[in-house]
């Protein structure tokens, strides 16, 4: 039995049936991995041993309103509350071309992670509440965004949870997923996806993250491209105490298009890591990456960003950025963009840019009679709203400023900055 | 208007304005000249309100206040602007946009209420047309991606747009062709009024053909070592700064 992560033995496992080769490897690495440490490199900058010391209980939990945690307003909006789906405040029925099943409804799920030491996506897995499996099928445009909301409710939840998306080819569809919590202390989303974009199909994830303080999240997105696809997914990380993120995405077929942006607004002791790989392993594609980070009072963020380009992977045009404004000298950030090319025929740049906001800009706003504040919060409106503006729901969006101006008093006029 | 008496300045230590007196009414426009290095930006900064400075004696009166006591955007507000001799570019803030909150500041300063959507279009449509600014350039981002020439007639701009009492343009004319000039020229004179009053500040004569000014002054040394009428302009064009040097070292 795993000593790092005593609560396990106050879970109850799942009931779930989930293909045994997948399950052994989930079983395999909790018995023989421990939580991963500043020693262990993909976890050098994030702390996580005080998960291990938590007692988590994973029991279902009923709540009769989501009391107004929703990233926006969608007849096609599915309800999970630590994890387990909530069928009364779920919708009923859903566009034409697209099959939403909670993953407790269906015979068995299929999966083919292999874990590789991972201990959460293990933990995930072997404890796993509930998810949804998506169907968006072959051909069907689906204009309305289908909106997934993870609701933590109560201290020390383990919401164990998992995302199954098959987007068929020549398909078009976006999903929302808005995580939050209500009167939540010490809780743990631990969450994994199974994203598969079809040949010429367009599939968009917009990421909101918003729990409360004091909670954590680690979530894993694996995601497969077929050719001639364009796979966009948007993490904006609004609060919540400990955020790690990671998103793997395999570029499978050629002549792809991949958008992996993110934005974190960050205060108090929040620390939140993406960690990003895009694996470029097949000629003409082109991925843009662009992670921007505000950074308040004692926060940290950690950016991790690689980019392979395999042998036969020519003309690849692959472009990584993360940029960073530090609004106080008790901030932090770790910032470490790589990229890894094996082909010789390509078009890669990377970046990163930490450092406060120019001194310069700030003077010249005051002498025309913003005062400093007026000028820090236009700088930094103008600094994020570049990554904002990548996100292509507007309602979604809306949601993104309306809590920027709850959480910094950043009243932030969208149009201003297109 | 303003007065400024016997104004000591440094900068890391070092003296840059060393007892400059400089008197300007409402109504009138100063000309400030004299070689690079002299301390001419210095003054305009130390007056706009820039921190770097180290002000070691002297005082300056802004309409009965006391100017080196205010921040930098209760200055803005009380209706002193710098043209700067280098504008700053600010991607992604819309020149407009911020136009309509320092307004909106300075609106807020004197008790008013903001100005309506309408009328602000209304505004900028008449001062982006005084200056020849484009209309897309109003609505770019601040300076980004602006020729030396766009700097400059966006400065004339936004002071075009806040109606200071007081403006102060640092070198604007330098580096401007002949038509740019004549529009900046232009701008600032329809500006003037028998309220308001303009420092000039120029390498140039050749911009008080267009900006006449009431008085002339030269910096030299961190001081004002010589006024005198518009004609003093052509003499210094004519001669250069070292006849006023001599001057010196003989007085
Ligand atoms: N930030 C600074 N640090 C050190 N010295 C400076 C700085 N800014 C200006 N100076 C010095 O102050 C003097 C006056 O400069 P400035 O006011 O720009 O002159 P002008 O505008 O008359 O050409 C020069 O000797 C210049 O080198
Ligand atoms: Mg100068």
């Amino acid at each position: 039995m795993n000593n790092n992560l005593k609560f396990i033995k106050g879970l109850t496992p799942t009931n779930l049936s989930v293909n045994t080769n997948a399950q052994k490897n989930a079983s395999n690495v909790l018995d023989t991995t421990d939580l991963p440490t500043t020693r262990t490199e993909a976890w050098k900058y994030t702390r996580v041993a005080k998960i291990g010391k938590i007692d988590f209980t994973n029991e279902a939990t009923t709540v009769t309103s989501i009391k107004g945690k929703k990233v926006i307003d969608s007849p096609y909006t599915l309800v999970f509350v630590n994890g387990r789906f909530s069928e009364e405040l779920s919708a009923k029925s859903f566009p034409e071309g697209v099959t939403v099943t909670p993953l407790s409804t269906l015979e068995g799920i299929t999966t083919q992670e292999e874990f590789e030491g991972d201990i959460f996506g293990a933990l995930n897995l072997a404890y796993l509440n509930d998810g949804l499996h998506i169907t968006i099928t072959k051909n069907k445009v689906v204009d309305e965004p289908i909106q997934v909301i993870h609701l933590l409710k109560g201290d020390a939840q383990l919401s164990n949870f998992k995302v199954q998306i098959d987007a068929e080819d020549f398909s078009k569809a976006t999903v929302v997923q808005g995580f939050f919590s209500e009167d939540s202390n010490n809780s743990f989303v631990n969450y994994t996806s199974d994203i598969q974009v079809g040949v010429n199909t367009y599939f968009t994830m917009e990421k909101i993250q918003d729990e409360e303080a004091g909670n954590f999240h680690i979530g894993t997105d694996t995601v497969t491209q077929d050719k001639d696809s364009t796979f966009t997914i948007n993490t904006i990380t609004l609060n919540g105490t400990l955020v790690r993120n990671n998103l793997n995405i395999a570029v499978n077929g050629e002549n792809c298009t991949t958008n992996l942006n993110g934005g974190y607004l960050l205060k108090e002791k929040q620390h939140v890591d993406n960690h990003t790989v895009v694996d470029h392993k097949v000629p003409n594609c082109n991925s843009n990456e662009l992670y921007k980070g505000v950074m308040n009072e004692n926060s940290t963020a950690v950016f991790n960003g690689k980019v392979f380009v395999r042998q036969d992977a020519q003309k690849i045009n692959a472009f990584q950025s993360n940029r960073n404004v530090l609004l106080s000298d008790n901030a932090t950030v770790n910032s470490k963009p790589e990229l890894e090319i094996y082909a010789d025929d390509v078009k890669c740049s990377h970046g990163s840019t930490t450092g406060q906001l120019d001194d310069e800009a700030v003077y010249y706003l005051r002498a025309r009679g913003l005062s400093k504040s007026a000028a820090a919060q236009l700088l930094v409106s103008a600094f994020i709203a570049e990554v904002i503006a990548e996100v292509e729901n507007e309602d979604v969006k809306s949601y993104i400023y309306k809590r920027l101006n709850e959480r910094f008093g950043w009243d932030i006029n969208p149009e201003d900055f297109g | 208007m303003i007065t400024i008496k016997n104004l000591h300045a440094n900068i890391e230590d070092k003296a840059i304005l060393k007892g400059l007196n400089l008197e300007v009414k409402a109504g009138e426009v100063h000309a400030i000249m004299g070689p690079n290095g002299a301390g001419k930006s210095t003054l305009a900064s130390i007056l706009a309100g820039k921190e770097d400075y180290e002000i070691t004696e002297g005082s300056v009166d802004f309409d009965g206040e006391d100017l080196l006591e205010m921040e930098t955007e209760e200055r803005a507000r009380e209706g002193l602007f710098l043209a700067f001799q280098y504008p700053v570019e600010i991607p992604g803030v819309s020149n407009i946009n911020f136009l309509r909150t320092a307004i909106n500041e300075k609106r807020e300063h004197k008790g008013e209420d903001p100005i309506s959507a309408k009328d602000f279009m209304a505004l900028v449509r008449e001062k982006s047309k005084l200056v020849e600014l484009d209309a897309k350039l109003a609505s770019r981002s601040v300076n980004e991606g602006f020729s030396g020439g766009e700097k400059k007639r966006n400065e004339i701009f936004q002071m075009a747009m806040l109606e200071p009492k007081l403006a102060i343009l640092d070198e604007t004319d330098s580096g401007l062709d002949i038509d740019a000039l004549r529009i900046v020229a232009n701008g600032v004179n329809t500006l003037k009024s028998d309220d308001n009053a303009t420092i000039v500040i120029t390498h140039y004569q050749r911009l008080l053909d267009y900006i006449v000014p009431d008085f002339v002054h030269v910096l030299y040394d961190g001081r004002i070592v010589k006024s005198g009428p518009k004609e003093l302009a052509l003499e210094l064009e004519e001669k250069g700064y070292d006849w006023i040097k001599e001057e010196l070292v003989e007085a």
